[in-house]
């Protein structure tokens, strides 16, 4: 008996029994109480829970197709959370290793007003990173766990930010095409499902507009300048411009993530659609400064209203992902370094905090 | 206000002072974009740069403007050698560590919000204007220093041993801050700067009572060494700092960025 109850129970995907020998079985069982009692238990809790389940998820979906915004304290998916920490972490740490290229030029940028910008973009970066990390929040996780993950090689970020910045151009080049690929994004994003995210991702996309506009000002500046300039930033564009359309990720039918992300519209449009977009939108404004995208490729199609491009180097995408890009290991380097340079810090606005009771967390 | 030759050359070595301390100390805080202990950090120390950097520009400007031969702010900024530069030893002091970043931006942070204070009530309405757009900026900035300077001093005993560390060695830059040269008089004497006599005094007070509650301890008080870097005699930080900062510059002549 304790084996039919067990065949039955095991049995958990189905949640009503429709085998009538089963049925039986159990009509008879029923009169033992003991198994009576094991059995309502059974179907309280277990069945009971997964019908429940069953129905918030599919009121879930609804609300999604309805486009209505999910907020932290609305029910949702175990998956739907765990993929919105995953993508939102991913973006904060974006941020926050991004810092580091740019900042790189802070130092040495050859104007006060061009350092001026330069050290207020790097800022709005952390700015983004501390928003980001904030709106993960909400889906029930710790910065500090997030920032573990980092720092152990769990979590990823954009892989453009393992590439290095060579001269002053990169500044020019890293605002347009990266910020810009950014923004074609995010500008989806911006509706995503989830609130926090969705609202992060509006705040953002106006200041990364900002930045994309400085950039631009700077690749025009320097592609109308000297010939030494101009070679400058043609090398800069030449090496950023394979990296940028990586940043849409690999295609659609290579993205393991897609599908159920656009289930639940946390993304709304595919990896090669915003990829697509991106050289549409970026082709012409190189024209318009005079410089050459590195794709032999690339063509005008009169049919599809779209540029033609080339294959993007996969090998080296996945590379670089995997952590063998040419700055992977500085880039966790410096934000493992500036995090335990920083214990000594952290520990004393603690030991403060406690001393003086001052409810705030730092 | 119409000035004389000699005030004029005073008033614009007077801003250059003003403007390359702003221009040294935000170089050196902008250093930590990126690298700071919290990501609040990396915001906090990147806009006080940003504030001092901006302040430096305009200051900058002005001087170049009183100076009247045709150089901007950006000639001064980059095409001077270590020298010419009129910024504190202190602020050209490298950040070492967190400890020693705060002490300094302290440390300057409480002369900095005598002088522009100061400087507000100046007759030469362009300085005051800009004083007293700096003084707001400087007054967080002085906020923010203090906090961590009492949080770095009374937090653990790590952190105590890090900032008086930190104090004894910069301590020694602290005397020149207030020395008062021929410059200065002249500008005193003809009203442009106001009276700075008693500042040593006033900024030892606030420095004393935010060390008690700090739990540092005042160094002894041995500063017979003036540095004098107020006429271009520096440590041999500077020199470093200016050839990374002025190195695209300078690398490309006459080129628009």
């Amino acid at each position: 008996m304790i084996i039919v109850f067990l065949k039955v129970i095991n049995n958990k995907d189905r949640f009503f029994i429709n085998n009538k020998i089963e049925k039986q079985i159990i009509g008879i069982l029923l009169d033992v109480d003991w198994f009576k009692l094991l059995y309502y238990i059974y179907l309280e809790i277990i069945v009971g829970d997964k019908m429940e389940d069953e129905k918030k998820l599919s009121e879930f979906q609804r609300r999604i197709n309805s486009g209505e915004v999910i907020e932290p304290k609305d029910w949702m998916p175990e998956r739907y959370r765990k993929q919105l920490i995953r993508m939102m972490g991913q973006h904060a740490h974006s941020e926050y290793v991004g810092m580091l290229p740019e900042a790189n030029w802070i130092t040495r940028a050859p104007s006060l007003r061009r350092k001026l910008i330069l050290l207020a973009k790097v800022q709005d970066e952390a700015g983004h990173g501390l928003y980001l990390y904030s709106a993960t929040e909400t889906l029930g996780v710790d910065r500090k766990d997030l920032l573990e993950q980092l720092l152990e090689g769990k979590a990823k970020y954009s892989s453009i930010f393992n590439y290095p910045t060579l001269s002053w151009a990169d500044m020019g080049v890293i605002g347009w095409l990266v910020d810009g690929a950014a923004i074609v994004n995010q500008t989806v994003l911006a509706k995503s499902s989830y609130g926090p995210y969705s609202r992060a991702m509006v705040r953002i996309c106006k200041e990364e507009n900002f930045h994309k506009k400085q950039g631009y000002e700077i690749v025009a500046t320097l592609a109308k300048g000297t010939p030494e300039q101009k070679k400058m930033v043609q090398d800069s564009v030449n090496r950023f411009w394979w990296p940028a359309l990586m940043m849409f990720g690999p295609h659609d039918k290579e993205s393991p993530n897609s599908a159920e992300l656009m289930r639940w519209k946390v993304k709304l449009k595919s990896n090669d659609e915003l990829r697509q977009r991106f050289v549409d939108l970026t082709v012409p404004q190189a024209r318009a400064v005079g410089l050459t995208l590195p794709d032999p490729e690339l063509k005008y199609n009169k049919e599809r209203r779209s540029w033609d491009f080339g294959e993007i180097n996969w090998d080296e995408f996945y590379n670089v992902i995997k952590g063998n890009g040419p700055m992977n290991k500085e880039r966790i380097k410096a934000r493992k370094e500036a995090h335990e340079n920083g214990a000594w810090v952290r520990e004393a606005a603690e030991a403060y905090a406690a001393k003086h009771k001052i409810n705030r967390k730092i | 206000m119409k000035l004389d030759n000699n005030v004029k050359n005073a008033l614009f070595e007077f801003l250059l002072r003003m403007g390359d301390d702003r221009l040294i100390l935000g170089h050196r805080l902008s250093e930590w974009c990126g690298h700071a202990p919290v990501i609040e950090e990396d915001i906090a120390l990147g806009n006080i740069a940003l504030d001092l950097i901006g302040q430096a520009s305009a200051f900058l400007n002005f001087a170049a403007g009183v100076e009247g031969k045709g150089r901007t702010e950006d000639d001064l900024a980059y095409f001077r050698n270590e020298t010419e530069f009129k910024n504190l030893q202190l602020v050209e002091q490298p950040n070492v560590d967190f400890a020693h970043t705060i002490v300094r931006q302290y440390f300057f942070d409480v002369y900095s919000n005598l002088v522009l204070t100061n400087l507000t009530s100046c007759p030469v309405n362009e300085l005051a204007g800009m004083a007293s757009k700096s003084l707001k900026e400087s007054k967080y900035h002085l906020r923010h220093s203090k906090q961590w300077l009492l949080r770095l001093g009374d937090g653990t005993d790590l952190s105590n041993e890090k900032t008086q560390n930190a104090v004894n060695n910069l301590w020694r830059f602290t005397k020149e801050i207030f020395d008062i040269d021929e410059t200065e008089k002249l500008l005193i004497e003809k009203g442009i700067v106001p009276e700075m006599s008693g500042f040593r005094e006033k900024w030892l007070d606030s420095i004393n009572k935010t060390f008690m509650e700090a739990k540092l301890k005042l160094p002894e008080d041995n500063l017979d060494f003036s540095a004098g870097s107020r006429n271009g005699f520096h440590t041999e930080h500077l020199g470093h700092l200016l050839a990374e900062m002025q190195i695209l510059a300078r690398s490309y002549p006459g080129a628009k960025w």
